[in-house]
């Protein structure tokens, strides 16, 4: 029988073969533990799958970026003809991943961190000290910096202390922190979000983690009429210093209740400020400056954006403003804005957007309230032509107010209809090909690029 | 039913807690008539017939206290001492108005007096009452956040939410019940099934009682063993306020769903009267001194009127303010 790397999580790709615990020769039962598999978000034990004689062991420990059902191990079980075995050891797996969906950008030539690399010097930041991790590590860096400067800030949610986070976000927080300050929570977000919200008013700093935001749903009221209004209602006297994160929007496969994007639900709320970066330096800059901001604040992650990578400065003073988009791809013929994923699918079309001759403006607006008008509306008048990414739901979603924005601040510029490519209006379908009909794809956006520069 | 208190306060103390009993019931009086003369817009929420309750509570309140409530909020800020004239003129939706008229009757906030609102959502107050004192406690400051709710809160998800995490985390919180009977125009039987409404929250390990709610002096002992129970014990406590409203729910409330008899019957155990009658008889306090207070609220109360009728409406430059800071 062939063991094989299982996927242990619903994005999960790759793991870490961290250590056997059997040796070849060895006589196992089913649920014996055979090795511990390192996955993206944590370290999990491989059970037997029978009783049995490990055969040959195929894949050595300590070996990382295993390919979910590669052969790993073979286990001779009674009664069955011992498969043909390869010549040696797998150091190392050849293919890196054997997800069908579309590749990220880290995949492909271009990578976000040489397009930030390149803006850089656009945005005027000075030369920090980098170093390349992951926007999960960003965003853990975020936290314990901020908490490292500011007594008042604290941690709260399900999972995020003893368990070290859902998506190991928040990893190792509790040790360095406490209990005082990162504290696990019932499963009871309209409790612990207007706890979280009155503790603000009484001037602390929250940070409310939502294991995802389609749990903050439950807490809506609490994050619309408690933290949204509560300045203006009390004539600027009570301000709500607090941050909701967690991840938003489609992972994979999680079904029609765990997939759904919210930015346009929040972003219609005068009072909130809402933001979404789409990898790891600016998820790290935004985060701490919406920590340190005296208003609420809707962080909108994305579980699939966790693992990549960007070069992300390691000092305190790393502050991205709110309010700041962001030019990523500077060109001439047609200006595409995406904010969080969204980016992303727009990246992986640019080879053939490009093979069509057509160089466009790509604007990640990192912060969708508030907005960095004067950044799209000087693409669009340089381009004449708009096409908006989103994953949400088309209907009355952000992308269509954004088209709205442009159309009323850019109309004389405008040389064809703004194309806006959005999620599909249904539930979030569990099927892979169905879930990948639903969210915005590459020939939609070459499509929506075609369309708008008259290329048939 | 008066009893003598066994708080110890002096003569001069109770004439406060009255003053403030009276001033509340006057300053609502007036609302209703300037609600009725146009004055007042919107929902407009009187406490009339509960002032045992809040000013009871604030016989054992500490300066520092912090105090949130729902939407009938009018006697609970002035209990804490906010200028009469900056509420009312919130109430006529004035510049000078305690949240410059952008909130109205429901919505009134100090924080120099630790007063957290003023909240609109039935509920809603209760786990942002628990997070005051979560900061109370994070902050290792001796202080209690008293929370008030309603009989109809009683029945809301968040409210037992707030119960399990205060408990769970032991937090300085009170819990005050002003179980008026009704929550709008549905009585508590109709409404809440089970025992009494403080029991709900024994089940998450937190210790209550039931007090007469319309009678300063049980309302005051109660909360003060209940403050030292929080004090001694860092855990929080409930108490459910048997009371009463004389008025409507709001000022458009018809009454429909009880009967003028009932309303009569609880008029006999009005609160302002029973505490006046207590302090004329049990305490032997000249009727005299007790009129030249109340003749000073009245006149206050004019200059009251007067000055939210003055002052002038918001700027309209007001309308893009402080949505964010």
């Amino acid at each position: 029988m062939k063991i094989l790397l299982p996927a242990l999580s619903p994005t999960m790709e790759t793991g870490n073969l961290l250590k056997w615990l059997v040796k070849e020769g060895d006589s196992v039962v089913s649920g014996d533990i055979l090795a511990e598999i390192e996955t993206d978000k944590a370290t999990m034990e491989l059970e037997s799958p029978d009783d049995g004689k490990v055969e040959k062991i195929l894949v050595k420990e300590g070996t990382e970026n295993i390919s979910v059902n590669t052969e790993i191990a073979l286990l001779k079980v009674d009664g069955e003809e011992i498969e043909e075995l390869p010549e040696k050891p797998i150091e190392k797996s050849p293919q890196v991943s054997s997800n069908e969906s579309e590749p990220l950008s880290s995949e492909l030539n271009i990578s976000m961190n040489s397009l930030l690399n390149q803006t850089k010097e656009n945005l005027g930041e000075k030369n920090w000290s980098e170093k390349e991790i992951s926007m999960r590590e960003a965003l853990n860096q975020a936290i314990e910096e901020e908490m490292n400067l500011d007594k008042d800030v604290f941690l709260l949610g399900e999972e995020v202390a003893e368990y070290d986070g859902a998506y190991k976000v928040t990893q190792g927080l509790l040790d360095k922190f406490g209990s005082k300050r990162v504290l696990d929570t019932p499963i009871s977000e309209h409790g612990f979000t207007g706890l979280a919200i009155g503790a603000a008013m009484a001037g602390l700093k929250p940070i409310c983690e939502f294991m995802t935001f389609n749990f903050s749903m439950q807490a809506i009221d609490q994050i619309v009429n408690s933290a949204a209004k509560s300045l203006y209602m009390s004539g600027g006297e009570i301000n709500v210093p607090i941050v909701f994160r967690g991840p938003n929007g489609a992972a994979a496969r999680v079904g029609a209740q765990h997939s759904q994007c919210f930015i346009s639900w929040f972003s219609h709320i005068p009072g909130l400020i809402v933001i979404a970066p789409s990898n790891a330096r600016d998820a790290k800059g935004l985060l701490k400056s919406s920590i340190r901001n005296p208003n609420p604040v809707v962080f909108l992650e994305h579980e699939l954006l966790y693992k990549e990578k960007t070069n992300v400065p390691e000092e305190n003073d790393f502050l991205i403003p709110i309010g700041k988009g962001n030019l990523i791809k500077e060109g001439k013929d047609v200006t595409i804005i995406g904010f969080s994923m969204s980016v992303q699918r727009i990246l992986n079309t640019l080879p053939s957007i490009e093979k069509l001759g057509i160089s466009p403006d790509i604007i990640d607006l990192r912060s969708i309230k508030p907005l960095d008008e004067e950044l799209i509306y000087n693409s669009v008048k340089k381009t004449n032509r708009v096409v908006i990414v989103e994953d949400g739901f088309g209907s009355t979603s952000f992308g269509s107010h954004l088209s709205y924005l442009i159309q009323s601040n850019c109309f004389d510029f405008l040389d064809s209809e703004i194309i806006k490519v959005s999620g599909k209006d249904v539930p979030m379908p569990y099927a892979e090909n169905l879930e990948k009909l639903a969210l915005p794809n590459t020939d939609e956006i070459v499509s929506a690029v075609k369309k708008v520069s008259y290329i048939n | 039913m008066n009893k003598k208190n066994k708080n110890n306060f002096t003569n001069d103390q109770l004439l406060k807690f009255y003053e403030k009993m009276f001033l509340i019931r006057k300053f609502e009086e007036k609302a209703a008539q300037l609600y009725g003369a146009g004055k007042i817009g919107g929902f407009c929420h009187l406490y009339i017939g509960q002032e045992a309750v809040v000013i009871g509570i604030l016989s054992s309140i500490n300066s520092e206290d912090t105090v949130i409530t729902a939407y009938r909020d009018h006697g609970h800020i002035l209990a804490r001492g906010v200028d009469p004239k900056l509420v009312m003129s919130e109430l006529t939706g004035r510049k000078d108005g305690i949240s410059k008229g952008k909130g109205g009757s429901m919505h009134m906030f100090s924080k120099a007096n630790r007063f957290y609102g003023g909240h609109g959502i039935v509920g809603a107050q209760v786990p942002l009452g628990v997070g005051i004192g979560f900061a109370h406690k994070y902050r290792s400051e001796k202080k209690i956040s008293r929370v008030y709710l309603g009989d109809g809160a009683m029945s809301n998800g968040q409210v037992f939410e707030a119960f399990n995490l205060a408990s769970l985390w032991e937090l300085p919180v009170l819990f005050i019940i002003e179980n008026n009977k009704y929550g709008m125009g549905t009585s508590i039987g109709r409404s809440a099934a089970g025992g009494e409404l403080y029991e709900r929250a024994t089940v998450f390990g937190i210790k209550g009682e039931k007090v007469d709610g319309m009678n300063f002096f049980n309302v005051s002992e109660s909360a003060i063993r209940a403050r030292e129970y929080i004090e001694k014990n860092s855990k929080p406590y409930i108490i459910e306020m048997d009371t009463y409203r004389f008025r409507g729910h709001s000022m458009s409330d018809p009454g429909l769903y009880r009967t003028k008899d009932e309303v009569n019957k609880m008029k006999e155990i009005d609160p302002v009267l029973m505490m006046k009658e207590a302090l004329l008889n049990d305490y032997k306090i000249q009727e005299d001194t007790i009129k030249d207070i109340e003749s000073d609220i009245k006149r206050q109360i004019k200059d009251v009127e007067k000055f939210s009728l003055e002052s002038q409406l918001p700027d309209l430059k007001e309308l893009y303010t402080e949505v964010y800071l």
